[in-house]
């Protein structure tokens, strides 16, 4: 079981890793002052939530790991996050709706994790929760306010809707190892979690007034390590230093 | 040789540990944040834990390092400090003393215990918006006064 969890931490550690890292690649880049620190106070959190994951997925390791170790010295093919959190962070619009489906995931699967019957799960996820909520009112009054302002706007964050619309049900998928967490009570239902995830997400579409594609090219094998060929040009950014300059501190 | 650490009590590291500021706040204790959680006094080293407050926040690794070096001002050689997740830290374990602190520095208290109108800590008007819920850390949010129409400082309610 030891090496199942230590699977699904690093599920949840390099997603937020990986989306952590799209958004601090807005800093100084944002549209605005405000908006500009709000992108990066996420990836922040984001950076925090991926070292809680690490650090108790090292802990539990059989090698002596530390969580830098497995932030920043592992390759494209040992990464566990789905596609969608390593893809190019694109537009405004583009970040703020691939920010909003990430945010409304871990909300709730946060709250189901509290009740994790592995304990430092349970409290990592307690934690994290907080910080989601606030991450997920921002993307979702931003999906509002792109929506349902100018043609332009709109047409951005639709347009951005029919790119990642079908990324997103690769964030409930499991595999066997998963399945026994399941069954031990370590992790929920994903099927019972992406009903929940559907309908928040159709009653915001319908009320930014956005048609969902109906159909497209569904992303798969994050979480056996099969990713797009952007994860390797962001772990050649990310992890540069440390493959550099081993130990190296800041 | 180490010497044992049976002269200190708890009590008086605790006492120390009152000086202790927040790096990004510097008029607020750690104690008064309700950051500094337990302080075990043993043979030879002394157990000090913490509630980190945001998971992203750097303030903590600086936090770990004042407690160490403070500590051994005072002449404990082995100190040790412990984040710890659970119970997890939230705006509500803020003193009451914290809270008159922040506003007078200009930072407006959460209001998450009280229920009042988030206030502007220059003028107390409560006609106050929000114009960012992320500010100049990942406390606070950035409001601004209607009536005086200064910018402020929220720290915002973490429960």
């Amino acid at each position: 079981m030891k090496k199942a969890i230590k699977h699904y931490l690093l599920r949840l550690a390099d997603s937020s890793l990986t989306q952590s890292q799209r958004l601090a690649e807005w800093c100084g880049h944002g549209p605005f002052l405000e908006e500009d620190i709000a992108l990066t106070n996420v990836a922040l959190d984001l950076l925090g939530h991926a070292k809680l994951f690490y650090e108790q997925a090292a802990e539990i390791s059989e090698q002596d790991v530390s969580a830098d170790d497995l932030a920043f010295l592992r390759d494209v093919d040992q990464f566990r996050n789905p596609i969608l959190t390593e893809l190019p962070r694109g537009d405004f619009a583009y970040t703020t709706l691939k920010q909003y489906f990430f945010d409304q995931f871990n909300v709730l699967l946060y709250a189901e994790l509290m009740n994790s019957q592995y304990q430092p799960l349970a409290e990592i996820a307690e934690k994290a929760l907080k910080e989601s909520r606030y991450h997920l009112t921002r993307s979702r009054d931003w999906c509002l306010r792109l929506s349902l302002s100018t043609a332009e706007a709109k047409q951005k964050i639709q347009s951005a809707l029919d790119d990642l619309y079908f990324y997103t049900p690769e964030l409930f998928e499991t595999d066997d190892q998963l399945k026994q967490l399941l069954a031990d009570n370590v992790m929920p239902d994903m099927q019972a979690l992406k009903q929940q995830w559907q309908q928040q997400v159709d009653q915001l579409l319908q009320q930014c007034q956005l048609q969902a594609p109906t159909s497209g090219w569904l992303a798969t094998g994050g979480l056996r390590g099969e990713h797009s060929e952007y994860l390797g040009y962001m772990l050649a950014d990310m992890q540069f230093l440390q493959r550099a300059y081993p130990g190296c501190e800041w | 040789m180490i010497k044992t650490l049976k002269q200190f009590s708890k009590a008086q590291i605790m006492a120390w540990l009152d000086a202790i500021k927040d790096p990004e706040i510097p008029v607020i204790s750690i104690a008064d944040l309700g950051v500094l959680y337990d302080v075990q006094v043993e043979k030879t080293t002394v157990e000090v834990s913490i509630l980190p407050t945001y998971s992203g926040c750097p303030a903590m690794d600086s936090i770990q390092e004042d407690i160490i070096k403070h500590l051994q001002k005072q002449g404990i050689e082995q100190v040790r400090v412990k984040i710890i997740n659970s119970p997890a830290w939230t705006t509500d374990r803020i003193t009451e003393q914290g809270r008159q602190q922040l506003h007078a520095y200009g930072i407006a208290p959460p209001q998450s215990k009280t229920g009042q109108p988030i206030a502007c800590p220059q003028c107390q008007s409560t006609n106050t918006t929000c114009i960012s819920q992320f500010g100049s850390t990942a406390c606070k949010a950035l409001y601004r006064c209607e009536d005086c129409l200064e910018p402020f400082d929220y720290f915002k309610c973490h429960v």
